[in-house]
């Protein structure tokens, strides 16, 4: 589903990413670890196609990035730390404005609208205003929002940031249950320091660390207790290196 | 970065073209033309004043032609001619503001007024020094690369304007330099020039271009030097 | 890749996207209907506007005593001057708002043209202009003893506004990616309009000073060409500004 070859992505001469090879298969649910400026979200932002790569190829679904990015997007849903909502406009009003830019067929809009809210809990919040609402609740809108044209891959940047723990758990069951997640349906990259929360999600995990891919492998060859460790060596090793 | 030695070569031949035109013009201005009829010595301020516009204008359309190919190229040099060449047409562009001022002070009996020519010059050179403000206030490389070829291609606006609005506005006391302008009647300071004034005249516009020309190509390998540089500390530092 | 195609696997077959990229139309007209229906709810940018005209215009009115004839040559001055800071205030908040909560980056990912968020985003600043513009006629007239209800002086407006908010627009997009953002807006925006200020200036000073036509029609003429030629620039530029 989404192939990374020897990606490399500098700001000015610096690189942040330093050649990244990865291979994400279809309904594979990977957990992209690393220490802050180890590369993490200018590789999201590569996906996202919102930065060109410097060098390498990157495949999404059988696309190029940066050459077939309408095809891409179609296929992206991306919930990040910040909203990406209006902060004046209603949670109905919002989608139905994102609804449009994603060009749903006009009949279906206001189902579809209404049918997602729903699956996160806000229908009877619908007519309010996104200031209102708590944290929480501009981040399940935010799933909604991400959810909306039913994308084949969803990209999780650092989604638990801000949130409280009643928030973060509501979360946790809206990945596994609204986002269809546990069914192989979609290909998630989730990028975190939550490792406990990365162990119980993913089924493969990846570290970043320095530009550089430096650990890779499912979680089912390790137990939750392994991780941690597995982590501290990754970042640690490439450190020396 | 490695140069070629004729490249090399062309350019200490251009910088010694430049020193000895100047030099040429320079004794021109003051020796060869005769004081200008009705304005007298201080009219041989206006070569200089005319050049240093020429030399400004030719390095305002080098940054434009830039800002177009680094969009389209993305080739970092393209960059760096356009920021050489603003910084460079800035200098020529202030020159020729402090000379055209210091003609004008015998002329019009006023160091500055706000005619239309002068008001839209002094614009066009805020347009520019606006742009070496974006380029300090943007931290990402390619970002800063980015805006600033879009910005010179906005800010060019300001330097056609310049050139236009003494064809549209009828009520600028500037002398026209080049063409006719939108009005035949005669306009205050409009000197008939003598083939000597031509000369000279011509002469030293040639003698800036030369320069600017000199003076872009210095600060292109300049950059390109500091550039070096950079990377250099950036490899140590990354093998440190 | 037929596996990715919008007819396969999923649960909502109706929620998918029906063709390749948004028609560029329902992008412009869903931004501009967004920045509107938000602007209706909070007026925060209008509001603020309006208000620092109206005292612009006070300060004027009170710094400039002029007789009537001098108000006339002066009043068009006093429009345009107003129009332009009372529009860069605007212009700073309606891009600062999208970049802050990331929403730029959200309409980014939709699968639309740059440059049609360009001209949707635009269409919101123009009509916010607009107002200003709209609103100082009136208060013009009262304060400064001028008729400004000219439907020549109201043409000139909207194309002053037009060629400022897709100015406005493209200059602001960049500057808000920048340190001190508040501060470089205008540095950078003022030089740029310069030519639509200047032929508005004069058009309309030509108009209510009652020159004949010759003498503002090539103003209102050069106005229309900037206009044109900054909603083409904002075509072409708008992608490489977004881009990363």
């Amino acid at each position: 589903m989404i192939e990374i070859e020897g990606l490399v992505k500098t700001f000015g001469y610096f690189p942040v990413l330093r050649g990244v090879d990865l291979h994400v298969e279809r309904g594979q649910f990977l957990a992209f670890l690393g220490p802050n400026g180890s590369g993490k979200t200018t590789m999201l932002r590569i996906l996202q196609g919102l930065a060109k790569p410097t060098a390498g190829r990157v495949m999404i679904g059988g696309w190029e990035i940066p050459r077939e990015t309408f095809a891409i997007r179609q296929q992206l849903g991306v919930v990040s730390h910040l909203p990406l909502l209006y902060d004046a406009l209603t949670a109905e009003e919002n989608l139905l404005f994102f609804a449009r830019l994603y060009d749903l067929p006009a009949s279906e809009r206001g189902n579809r609208v209404h049918s997602i809210l729903q699956q996160v809990g806000l229908e009877k919040r619908a007519k309010d205003v996104v200031q209102t609402f708590s944290r929480g609740m501009v981040q399940r809108l935010a799933i909604a929002r991400a959810l909306l044209h039913d994308p084949a891959i969803l990209l999780l940047d650092e989604p638990y940031t801000g949130l409280d723990v009643d928030a973060a758990a509501l979360l946790d069951h809206l990945l596994t249950e609204v986002a269809g997640v546990k069914d192989g349906i979609r290909t998630v990259i989730m990028t975190t320091h939550d490792l406990g929360r990365a162990y119980q999600h993913a089924t493969h995990i990846g570290i970043l660390s320095r530009g550089k891919i430096g650990y890779y492998g499912p979680t089912s060859a390790m137990t939750a207790d392994e991780l941690p460790r597995i982590y501290a060596e990754t970042v640690g090793m490439v450190t020396t290196a | 970065m490695q140069y070629s030695e004729s490249r090399t070569r062309t350019l200490q031949w251009l910088t010694y073209a430049s020193i000895g035109l100047f030099i040429i013009s320079f004794l021109m201005i003051f020796f060869y033309v005769g004081p200008e009829q009705t304005q007298g010595e201080v009219q041989r301020i206006f070569y200089t004043h005319l050049g240093a516009f020429f030399g400004s204008f030719l390095l305002f359309i080098a940054a434009f032609i830039a800002g177009i190919q680094y969009l389209r190229t993305r080739q970092e040099k393209w960059d760096d001619l356009g920021l050489s060449a603003i910084e460079i047409g800035l200098g020529f562009s202030l020159i020729n503001i402090v000379t055209g001022s210091i003609w004008a002070r015998p002329i019009w009996n006023t160091w500055w007024t706000w005619d239309p020519r002068l008001t839209t010059v002094s614009i066009m050179w805020l347009a520019y020094a606006a742009y070496m403000m974006l380029r300090s206030g943007i931290e990402d490389p390619n970002r800063r690369r980015r805006f600033a070829a879009v910005y010179s291609i906005l800010a060019f606006s300001s330097v056609f304007l310049t050139i236009i609005i003494i064809r549209i506005r009828p009520d600028t006391i500037h002398p026209v330099a080049a063409g006719p302008t939108s009005t035949s009647e005669g306009i205050e300071g409009d000197f008939a020039m003598s083939t000597r004034i031509t000369e000279t005249l011509l002469f030293t516009i040639f003698t800036y271009v030369v320069i600017s020309i000199t003076v872009l190509w210095h600060r292109i390998r300049l950059e390109n030097r500091a550039k070096q540089i950079q990377s250099r500390k950036m490899k140590l530092l990354l093998n440190a | 890749m037929s596996a990715t195609t919008t007819t396969s696997e999923t649960t909502t077959p109706a929620a998918k996207p029906r063709r390749l990229r948004t028609p560029y139309f329902q992008v412009v007209a869903s931004l501009a209907w967004k920045d509107l229906r938000a602007e209706a709810r909070g007026r925060e940018l209008v509001n603020a506007m309006l208000l620092f005209s109206v005292m612009a215009v006070l300060i004027f009115s009170f710094a400039l005593e002029l007789d009537r004839q001098a108000q006339e040559a002066t009043v068009g001055g006093v429009l345009w001057v107003t129009i332009a800071f009372a529009g860069t205030l605007g212009l700073g908040r309606s891009l600062a708002a999208e970049k802050d909560k990331g929403s730029l980056d959200a309409l980014l990912l939709a699968p639309v043209e740059r440059s049609a968020l360009f001209y949707g985003k635009m269409i919101g600043n123009f009509l916010f202009t607009l107002a200003v513009g709209f609103l100082l006629v009136f208060l013009l007239t009262v304060l400064f003893n001028v008729n400004l209800f000219r439907p020549v002086l109201w043409l000139i407006i909207v194309l002053g506004c037009l060629g400022f908010a897709t100015t406005g627009t493209l200059v602001s997009s960049m500057s808000v990616h920048a340190r001190a953002r508040e501060m470089l807006l205008p540095i950078l925006l003022l030089p740029v309009i310069l030519p639509i200020i200047i032929s508005a200036t004069r058009a309309s000073t030509a108009l209510l000073t009652e020159l004949k036509t010759e003498d503002w029609l090539p103003w209102l003429q050069l106005l229309g060409m900037v206009d044109f030629v900054f909603l083409l620039a904002g075509f072409f530029l708008f992608d490489f500004i977004v881009e990363e």
